[in-house]
This record gives structure tokens, sequence and C-alpha cells, in this order.
């Protein structure tokens, strides 16, 4: 007889040929940590409930659309600090509903995979060109 | 992971008798997209723009009236854009209360489908009538 044990034919707890008893559930079950996506991408919403009001308001009461008008808002705190905030909470909560989507839409696990890490990439990447942006504004030579 | 095509799949959209709640939900996702690709490609074109000189930012307002045969195409896709910003947010909200666990009753399930169509339509209408009457 060979394997780790010696066991009777009809133990339900039989263990595999080199495999333990963890080893046999390992990666079955929850981690408990699937409600996080879910919590976050409501928590982001409710985020942006608030922030999108504010985005639609400024750009109905700015005086004008021209370039030196978005400068000198998006220059002081009430315009850079509310807009930051929205540009990155714009990209996570994207970035979560992108997921929902490529695992709804996409069974193959190996393309589900791939388009997790393009969508990760392309909102990482785009994020973060945003948010440079809005530094350069805020931080840059006034002109 | 392969799939066995011979197997048959269980009915889905062609089965279900239409109701507004369908055409929301497919509609959450649909403007979800579209604020995705379209709202996020132009945020972070517009903030770039405004970061660098007068010509780049010219070059986003050429590309914002772009009207090939006096027809303003961008536009339109910009007013369709806060139509898809007000009905995801007002589909977004409906998705709130029924996360605690409210509004499923048939009517008011009906009757919230059916305001989110009527909330994304009016204020979209309402803030492009604001955009266009003021100078730009």
């Amino acid at each position: 007889m060979t394997g780790p044990k010696q066991l009777g034919r009809h133990d339900r707890n039989a263990v595999p040929e080199g495999k333990t008893a963890l080893g046999k559930v390992r990666g079955l079950g929850s981690a408990r940590h699937g409600g996080d996506h879910w919590i976050r991408e409501r928590v982001s919403s409710a985020a942006l409930l608030l922030l999108g009001a504010w985005f639609i308001l400024s750009l109905l009461l700015l005086p004008d659309l021209s370039q030196a008008t978005f400068r000198e808002w998006l220059r002081s705190p009430l315009g850079f600090v509310p807009m930051a905030l929205f540009v990155y909470l714009n990209f996570e909560h994207s970035l979560e509903g992108v997921k929902v989507i490529v695992d709804d839409y996409q069974g193959d696990e190996g393309g589900r995979m791939m388009w997790h890490i393009v969508s990760l990439f392309l909102h990482v990447g785009a994020g973060a060109l945003a948010l440079f942006a809005l530094a350069r504004i805020a931080f840059g030579a006034a002109s | 992971m392969a799939r066995n095509t011979a197997r048959p799949l269980s009915p889905h959209l062609t089965i279900w008798r239409w109701g507004p709640h369908m055409l929301v939900s497919i509609l959450h996702r649909g403007t979800g997209m579209a604020l995705t690709i379209a709202g996020l490609f132009l945020l972070t074109w517009w903030l770039l723009a405004i970061s660098g000189g007068a010509a780049g930012y010219r070059t986003f307002q050429d590309f914002i009236g772009w009207a090939p045969f006096g027809l303003p195409l961008i536009k339109i896709g910009l007013f369709l854009l806060t139509w898809s910003f007000f009905q995801h947010t007002a589909s977004g909200i409906r998705h709130l209360i029924m996360d605690i666990g409210a509004g499923f009753e048939l009517r008011t399930n009906k009757m919230m489908a059916y305001a989110t169509l009527a909330a994304s339509g009016l204020l979209t209408v309402i803030v492009w009538a604001l955009l266009l009457t003021r100078a730009a």
C-alpha cells in the first residue's frame, strides 16, 4: 500500500494520493473579500453623485468656457480639490464597472484575465495622465 | 475553459416580455460603457488641453466644434454623453435604493424605472438649454 496514510475503503474523509486535506479545498471557497469590490463600486457612486452635480453646476456657473477661466478655476482650492477627487473616483468607478462587464460576458478564463489587465492598464494610465494634467494646471507657472 | 456548444443555453432576452426595468438595466450598462470610453477620454484630453498652451486648447475646441457638412457631430455626441451621464446617475440611484432592499414591488419598480428615463431626458434638455443660451 502506498499513500500518505492507510485508509479504510469507505472512509468519507479519504485524502487522494499526493494531496493533503487542505490542498484539496484550498481556492475553492470564498476568501471573504468578495464584498469589497461590490462595496467600493457603491461608495464611489455615492461620492460621484455629489461630485457629478458639482461638475455640471460649475460648468453652468463659470463666466465662460475659455482656457483662462478653466485655469483660474482649477488653480483655486475649491476647483482643484473636487476635480482631483472627481477624476480619481471616475476612473476607480469605471474600472470596477468594466470588471463586472468583463466577468459577465467573457466566459473564457484566460480571456477574462487578459481583459482585466488591459482595462487596468488603460484606467491607471489614463487616470495618471489626467491627474498629471490637473497638477500641471494647479502648480505650473501661471499664464 | 472549453464550452460544450451542443448543450442548450438558458433562454435569454428573446423570451421575456419587455418592460421598463429591462430597458433601464440594459441602458445602465450601455451608458456606463459610453461614459468610460468617450467620457473619460474627453475628460483627460480636456484637462491636458487646459494644462498646455493656447494652440493645444484650440485643437480641442476645433474637435468639439467639428461639423462636417454643417452637422455638429461631436456636439451631438456630447449631448448624448450628457444624457448618458444623467441616465446612468438616475438608474444608479435606483440601484442604490434596490440595494437596501426597497422598491421591489412590481408597481413601484416599474414607476422608478420610468422615473429614471423622465429625469435623464429632462435634466439633459435643461442643461443644454442653459449651455446654448449663454455666450461661449
